[in-house]
Parts: C-alpha cells; structure tokens; sequence
C-alpha cells in the first residue's frame, strides 16, 4: 500500500504502488502532498499505476479524498490512468450526488435547545393532559352504554394481573412484613416494647408498604408490558387502523386495561397487606418470642378499618396511575426499532415516579384529615 | 365544509399540499384530483414521500399547508360524527395488513361491522363469512393473525377494509413483501373489486409490474425536486416522459416491453401539469 507524488511541469502524479489491502491504514492525500512541498501552481493530477498490485475499496477511498481535494482545489482529475474497473466504480460513487446539507439541522444554540426542551415538555404534558381526557371520555362512554368496550381483553387482564400477579406479589409482601418485623425487632426490643411490634406491621403494611409495593410490582410487570403491547400495535400499524376506521383506540385498547387494573389492584393491595402481616407474625414468634394471640391482638387494637381503607384507596390510585402510564407511553411509541423498549422503560419509571409522588400526597391528606 | 358543485365528481380533492416531518419539507405544493371509480397510483422511490402522502389522505396526519377534501369535506377540519361519516365511506390496507393481533380474522372483519351497524350477530357473522370468502379465507375465521401467512394477512385486512363496502380504498404498496404470483393476484383482486363494486381504489407502490397493470392514472412524486412531476395514464407517461426521472424510473425493468424512443434530454422539465377536470 504504497502512495508517492512527485511532479511534472504543472501537474502532480500520484505514484500507486503495490497491494492495497483495507486491512492497513489508508494514505492521506493532505499530508502526503504537504510532505511533497508546496503544491501551489499545479493545476492537475494524475495517476502512475505502472506497479498497482491488487487492491480494494481501500484504493478507492484514497481516490475519492484526492478525487475531494481537486474538487475544492480547482484541479483537473486525471482518471483515465487508472484501471478501468476502478474509474467505473468511481462513477458509481459520484452518481447519486451527495443530499443537500442543509437538511440536516445543525445544532442549535444553547437558548434555542433549551426552548425546544421547554415546548417539547409542554408538548408532553399537554399530550397527557389530552390522553388523560380521552381515557376519561371513554369512560363517561361506557357508563351512558356509548362505547362498546371488548370486555374479553377486560377479562385477560384481570386474569394476568390477579392470578398471575399473585407468585410475586406473595413474595415481595411477605418478605416486606418480615423486614418491618425485624426492624420492629431491633428498635423495640431495646425499650423493652417487643409486644408493639404488631402495630408496626399492621401500620406499616396496610396504609403504607401493601400499596406501594404492589404499585412498584405492578409498574415493572404490568406498566412495562402495557406499554410494549400498545407500542408494538403501534409500530404495526393496528393502531392507525382504528383511527382510519373512525374507531377510538383508546376505547378498545386502553379502557379494558386501565379498568382491569383499576379491579385488580385493590384486591391485591389487601392481599398483599395481609401476607405482609403474616410475614410480620413470623418473625415476632421467632425472634420476639410473642405468641400468635399476642400478636392479632395487638394488632386488632390498634389497627382500625379506616387504616385499612386508606391502603385500599391508594392502591386504587396507583392502578389507575400505572394503568394510564402504561398506556399512554405505548400510544405515544415512535417508530424505529428501538421505540417500543424505550416505551416500556419510561412507562415505568413514570409509573413509579407518580406512584411515590401520589403516595406522598396522599400520606399529607391524611395526616389533614386524621385519618 | 359544505357541499362544493365542482368538485362533486372528485371523491378526493389534493390542493396546494405541503407535507412536512418537523423542519424537513417532504413534498411541496401537490395538487391533484382522484376521479370517481379510477385506479389512481402514487409512484415514486423510497423516500419520496408515498407513504406519507396517504397518511395525509386518510386522515393521519396534518398537511403543513394545503387542503385536502374528501367528498368535498375536510377530515380534519369535520366534527366527531361528520369526520366518522367520511372515515366509514374509505377503507385502508396497511402495508403489513395490521390486523389486530387480540382478534381472530372473523373479529377483526366484524368490529367494523358491529362499530358501525345495528345488524344482528348472525348477520354480522354471514356478512363476515362473504368478505373472508371474497379474498378466498373462506373457514380461515378462527385464525388469528399471527397463525397465517404475510399474503394472508393482507387478503384478510382487505376484507376488513371492505367490511364496510367503502367508497374509496387505500393500499399502501400492497405488493410489499409479496412474492410476485401473489402480488399479481392481489392486484387481481384489486381489479376485481373496482369491477364489481366501482369502488375508487388509491395505491401507494413502486412495483412497475402492478403500476402497469391496475393504473388508470398515477401520479410520480420526485424525491429531489420535492414536487410531483408528472400526472396521467402510465403508459402515456413511459411514452412521453415529461422529466429525466420519470422516465428512468418507468423504464426500470420494462426494457422487455414496448419500448420509448424518448429522448429525456431533449424534454423540458414540465412541473405540476394542472390536473385535469372530470368530464
């Protein structure tokens, strides 16, 4: 892979010599001519191939830089020198002319970038504030018996989010009622008040740890997998039939899902608070030493229905948040490869993001209204 | 929008549109008339612009500048029930179909009906047996999408678009992933169905075969001109090309056919021909 100049008179020849293989580095043409001296006066150049042996595309790219320099340089490109097969594929890549440049956007300004940012954020709120009131339209449809919703889709998402949801949520919620308990354990074993470690657990578990461990499970399980379902519809056009169709996508799609889990996720909430509470018991009768009835009575004590009912109430919200979440970054998927993984993504970290912000101001409500 | 005297014979009416993707323009000023019971192909490389020019027809997306009508109305501009009144009367084809996947061919044919009709169910299940029938799946209703072949999917959404025996049919190259006999017969069908039911039929494609053979018109939009540089009956347009790429990009693989001595240098460029009126 050998490349020289040297010139004649007004003309600069480009000596090419040996094989020319891509797996070495490839000649520049700007240094290899600055080696050469001031290149001021030539007005063309030409080509030696006398000792060419084999080559590839490496070749051609040298070609093609030198072919770049006469362009911007004013000099007159000898090609007919060259071996044939090589002067045709030159064509080949001079055919299509280069896309116009300014199609490309160049990077804006800081200020220009941080507008974008900004309407792109208005965008997305107003996308959701506009999704948001369809989800709510729908609603309103259903119960004047306007929309027929499919409730068999209804129904499969009650299955997938009870039934199937049970094995992790089991787990996750009894591993959490055994760490309050031993929590529980640490501190009030110190004041000698290892009795009171079933209101830890009932507290804890019912108003607070029943609702947003089920609320982060079924962000990651369900949110994630709304979002890769209606995103894929969306990539393969099903999406865009319906609306063609004049028929509300969010009706048939987002209604039975969001309602699905709308049912499910209370029912889970209690659920999960009660296996908490066993996870708790467990680990006071092993490690406190309390015996079961001890234990429930405490519980039964101190814990009232309404704290019970507050669980509950979140966990109705978090559905409808993860719900919504869900659907709403799968309708709103693009359109490349990538799209649908980056839909189930943000639909759970939006999903999380406003259960614990929900949660927060649900806890402030009801500490308002002393619940 | 009201009902417009001139444009009565015209199911769709394109003027002055612009279509853009953010800053980037994709095609500039178009404007042409589709005639009632023609097939009407939009032609044109990848990239040009086809595919979005029919989401611009049915509805999907906004036109930066321009109108477009439909029956004389604007979709976009047309109230909930106007805007379902136009979406009931055109029937779209998906380049991959996009047949529901949660539903099997029989459902997916039958939302449609069920959306739109007060029918009984077994009316609806009749009607839906006819349509899987015409695009030969007849007893293929209890598959689901995902159980049949691409040619299947896409002789199946065609009977979902014609569930509601729509005015106008859109199909988004159609001979897409298709081997060329199935292609062929999807074009068969195409033929078939403006035949039978006068149905106006709009085709996005770039396959020459199918242009020839379905095309009463098409159109060809130029990827760098950003314009649409010709308009009227393939064959006339192989005959006397009216640009360069036009030219080459009909004469692509019809060497075979009837040749043109058209000299493409010798032409000038001829933008726009103004779109001719209904007789």
């Amino acid at each position: 892979m050998n490349a020289a100049i040297h010139r004649e008179g007004r003309t600069l020849i480009v000596q090419l010599a040996g094989d020319w293989k891509l797996a070495g580095a490839i000649p520049r043409f700007g240094p290899l001519l600055e080696a050469e001296g001031d290149a001021g006066g030539a007005q063309a150049v030409d080509f030696d191939t006398a000792t060419l042996g084999h080559w590839d595309s490496s070749l051609l790219a040298f070609l093609v830089q030198i072919s770049d320099h006469c362009e911007v340089h004013d000099l007159e490109f000898r090609e007919e020198n060259l071996p044939d097969d090589v002067i045709r594929l030159l064509e080949l890549a001079r055919i299509v002319p280069e896309r116009d440049v300014d199609d490309k956007p160049t990077q804006p300004s800081l200020v220009a970038r941080l507008g974008q940012k900004g309407l792109a954020g208005y965008d997305a709120f107003m996308a959701a504030v506009t999704f948001g009131g369809e989800v709510a339209g729908g609603v309103g449809g259903l119960l004047r018996g306007r929309v027929r919703m499919r409730w068999r889709e209804f129904w499969v998402v009650v299955q997938s989010n009870s039934s199937g949801a049970l094995p992790i949520v089991t787990l996750i919620s009894f591993l959490v009622g055994m760490i309050i308990s031993f929590l529980g354990a640490v501190v009030l074993r110190r004041f000698g008040a290892g009795y009171f470690v079933s209101y830890l657990v009932g507290y804890g578990m019912l108003r607070e740890m029943a609702a947003l461990m089920t609320g982060i499970i079924m962000a990651g399980r369900t949110g994630a997998a709304f979002a890769a379902e209606l995103g894929s519809m969306k990539i393969t056009e099903e999406i865009d039939a319906f609306r063609t169709l004049g028929i509300s996508p969010v009706d048939h799609l987002v209604l039975p899902r969001v309602l699905g889990l709308l049912v499910t996720m209370p029912l889970l909430t209690i659920y999960a608070a009660f296996i908490g509470i066993l996870g708790g018991l467990v680990v006071a009768i092993n490690v406190l030493d309390l015996t079961t009835t001890q234990f429930t009575g405490g519980l039964l004590a101190a814990v009232t229905l309404s704290d019970g009912l507050l669980g509950v109430f979140k966990g109705t919200v978090f559905g409808l948040i993860i719900g919504l979440a869900g659907c709403m970054k799968g309708m709103q998927t693009g359109s490349d490869a990538g799209a649908v993984g980056r839909a189930a993504t943000s639909a759970v970290v939006l999903g999380i993001t406003l259960i614990i912000g929900a949660n927060a101001v649900i806890d402030w409500l009801a500490v308002l209204l002393d619940i | 929008m009201g009902y417009n005297e001139e444009t009565a014979g015209a199911p769709i009416e394109v003027q002055g549109l612009t279509m853009q993707y953010g800053p980037l323009i994709v095609m500039e000023d178009l404007s042409f008339q589709v005639r009632r019971g023609e097939i009407f192909v939009i032609m044109g490389g990848s990239g040009s612009g086809k595919s979005t020019l029919m989401r611009h027809l049915i509805g999907l997306q906004a036109p930066a500048k321009g109108t477009i009508l439909f029956e004389g109305m604007d979709i976009l501009q047309a109230d909930a029930t106007m805007r379902r009144e136009i979406l009931r009367r055109m029937g779209v084809l998906y380049q991959n179909g996009a047949l529901w996947s949660g539903l099997t061919l029989a459902e997916n044919v039958a939302l449609p009906l069920e959306e739109y009709t007060d029918l009984d169910p077994e009316t609806i299940d009749e009607i839906t047996s006819l349509k899987l029938a015409l695009v030969g799946l007849k007893g293929f209703g209890s598959f689901y999408p995902s159980e049949i072949s691409g040619g299947m999917r896409k002789r199946a959404a065609l009977a979902r678009a014609t569930a509601l025996d729509p005015e106008v049919l859109f199909f988004d190259e159609p001979s897409s992933g298709l081997d060329p006999i199935t292609a062929s017969r999807l074009d068969d069908l195409i033929l078939q169905l403006r035949a039978s039911f006068g149905t106006t039929v709009v085709v996005v494609s770039h396959d020459l075969a199918s242009i020839f053979k379905i095309a009463d018109r098409a159109l060809f939009l130029d990827i760098k001109e950003k314009r649409m540089t010709a308009l009227g009956a393939p064959a006339e347009l192989r005959k006397d090309p009216p640009s360069k790429e036009v030219q080459q990009f009909l004469m692509r693989s019809s060497e075979t056919e009837a040749g043109s001595t058209a000299d493409p240098e010798a032409r000038s460029l001829e933008r726009n021909p103004p779109a001719r009126r209904n007789p």
